[in-house]
């Protein structure tokens, strides 16, 4: 089954610590030596990015940012058995932003992809 | 992952699979009981396998081995009282893991017993699970595990990586199951089903494993690839009604891309190499493209025949050169095969001459070798798609191996 897993976030004003984010590498690593992870990227922010949007039977464009929502800023693709495998593999990669970057808060949302 | 994780772990201080496995089992049992209490620990994996090393020490102090293992369980755990369980397990999982498949895929078992022993120790499957994948009753599947494990601890089977001199064979060995298990799910030998997913995805699984255990090994690389290219296609293969789909009747746009992308990137890790297994993951890669180079596909079955030759390779290789040269061409590779008694009762031998007889114009002999191949397989899915071939004149021929 595949997951994927969206990381959304308030950073702090201070830049990602390099533990962090060797830390997070590290975890990548570990879970494509497992046979589970299939994709992983960071997103830059939203003031980089658009949207297009579809309202009252309106198509409209706007460039970013957009403060209303929080920031998205990563997406993992994940291929597990269930949705415990997927919950456990998010789960580490949250506990890595509470031990290593002071004042991070967010979630990573895991949705279940259609089809697999 | 974590489950093989430890019962690896384990099998290097017990030195037997089964011991290993009970006392990952234990271990899990009070993990269950003591973390709705305590919480769950930080890391789970050091506590599971500290919890089981600590009872291989209550257990074997309650046999007569007492003195010989606690020295060796002993050295194992270390003479410290709060030994850094999370730095060794770091350094010595990889190994571990890498020796636990080696075990399970020994070629003192029979491969039936390899595939059995790999999904439940390494893969974590239960019996249940893997009986029901192989369409056996679970009482034969545990009695198989059962009797694996003995035939491994009776023949002393060291848990060790195979040294040098053998180390080749035992990884072809290796490979041999994990793409039996994969080849079970993609085109199932028995039963209702034409394909059982959750078998290929385990065989996928255990490939990238391997590959992240043993990267230096261009033949895993090829396993992987060649399993990711056949499971992009898994969506494609069979119909709203569980009906098969062969490969040229395709709907492409449902191949999985990530798969495709990651059959690719495992190729690459595989240049200038040609292993039994890169060589299929090449010929693998040609379907992907928008038009099969079926030229190309002959060529590579060709170089197939002398790196590993089979009469399994020489069918797919009269398919190959069927589409590349012509049907008349493949027709005498599979009228050479017949003369062998090879495959004798393969379903596909008929099919394959069947089709070719059947673009040749030679309907009725096609007829009987499709009705020939109905009887003989044991999938429902396979023997209706070959039924139906043998009755009507049958429209679109069978282009390629799905």
């Amino acid at each position: 089954m595949r997951y994927m897993i969206l990381l959304q976030g308030t950073n702090p004003p201070t830049p990602p610590p390099a533990e962090l984010m060797e830390a997070i590498m590290k975890l990548g690593e570990e879970a494509t030596k497992a046979g589970a992870l299939l994709d992983t990227a960071g997103l830059m922010p939203s003031a980089a990015g658009a949207r297009v949007s579809l309202y009252g039977g309106k198509v409209s464009i706007t460039d970013g940012p957009f403060t209303e929502a929080k920031e998205l800023i990563s997406y993992a693709l994940y291929d597990v058995r269930n949705k415990e495998e997927a919950i456990e593999w998010a789960a580490r990669f949250i506990k890595l932003h509470r031990d290593l970057w002071e004042g991070w808060a967010g979630e990573a949302r895991v949705l279940q992809v259609y089809g697999q | 992952m974590e489950s093989a994780r430890l019962i690896a772990s384990l099998a290097r201080v017990t030195g037997d699979v089964g011991e290993a496995e009970e006392l990952a089992q234990d271990a899990l049992v009070a993990a269950l009981e003591q973390w709705p209490i305590d919480g769950v620990p930080d890391n789970p994996a050091a506590w599971l396998t500290a919890t089981a090393k600590h009872k291989a020490v209550d257990r074997y102090r309650r046999q007569a081995r007492y003195q010989e293992k606690l020295a060796e369980v002993g050295r194992a755990i270390g003479e410290a009282d709060e030994p850094d369980w999370a730095a060794e397990i770091d350094d010595y999982v990889g190994d571990d893991l890498l020796r636990l498949i080696f075990t399970a895929c020994h070629p003192v078992l029979s491969t039936e017993a390899r595939v059995a022993l790999t999904l439940r120790l390494v893969g974590g499957l239960t019996t249940d699970e893997i009986a029901r994948a192989y369409l056996v009753p679970e009482a034969t599947l545990a009695q198989r595990i059962v009797r694996a494990k003995r035939i491994l601890a009776e023949r002393r089977v060291a848990i060790e990586l195979p040294p040098p001199p053998e180390a080749a064979a035992r990884l072809a060995s290796v490979l041999e199951v994990i793409y039996l298990i994969f080849n079970e799910g993609y085109s199932a030998t028995a039963g209702d089903d034409w394909t059982r997913p959750a078998l290929c995805h385990e065989a996928l699984r255990l490939g990238r494993v391997l590959a992240g255990l043993a990267p230096q090994e261009p033949e895993v690389h090829g396993l992987v690839a060649l399993m990711e290219f056949q499971a992009s296609r898994m969506r494609a293969r069979v119909g709203p009604d569980g009906e098969p789909i062969l490969l040229g009747d395709q709907d492409r746009r449902l191949w999985d891309r990530l798969l495709i992308r990651g059959g690719m990137e495992a190729r690459d890790r595989t240049k200038g190499t040609y292993g039994p297994y890169v060589l299929q993951a090449e010929i693998a890669a040609c379907h992907v493209a928008d038009d099969t180079d079926w030229d190309r596909v002959a060529t590579l079955y060709k170089v197939l025949s002398y790196v590993a030759p089979s009469p399994i390779v020489e069918l797919n290789r009269a398919v190959a050169v069927g589409h590349a040269y012509g049907p008349a061409k493949g027709l005498e590779i599979i009228d050479a095969l017949v003369v062998t008694g090879a495959l004798a009762n393969y379903a596909l031998l008929p099919a394959v001459r069947g089709d070719l007889l059947e673009r040749l114009g030679r309907v009725d002999e096609a007829r009987v070798e499709f009705a020939h191949a109905a009887g003989l397989t044991r999938n429902t899915r396979e023997r209706d798609l070959f039924a139906k071939r043998a009755e009507t004149r049958g429209e679109s021929p069978l282009r390629g191996m799905a």
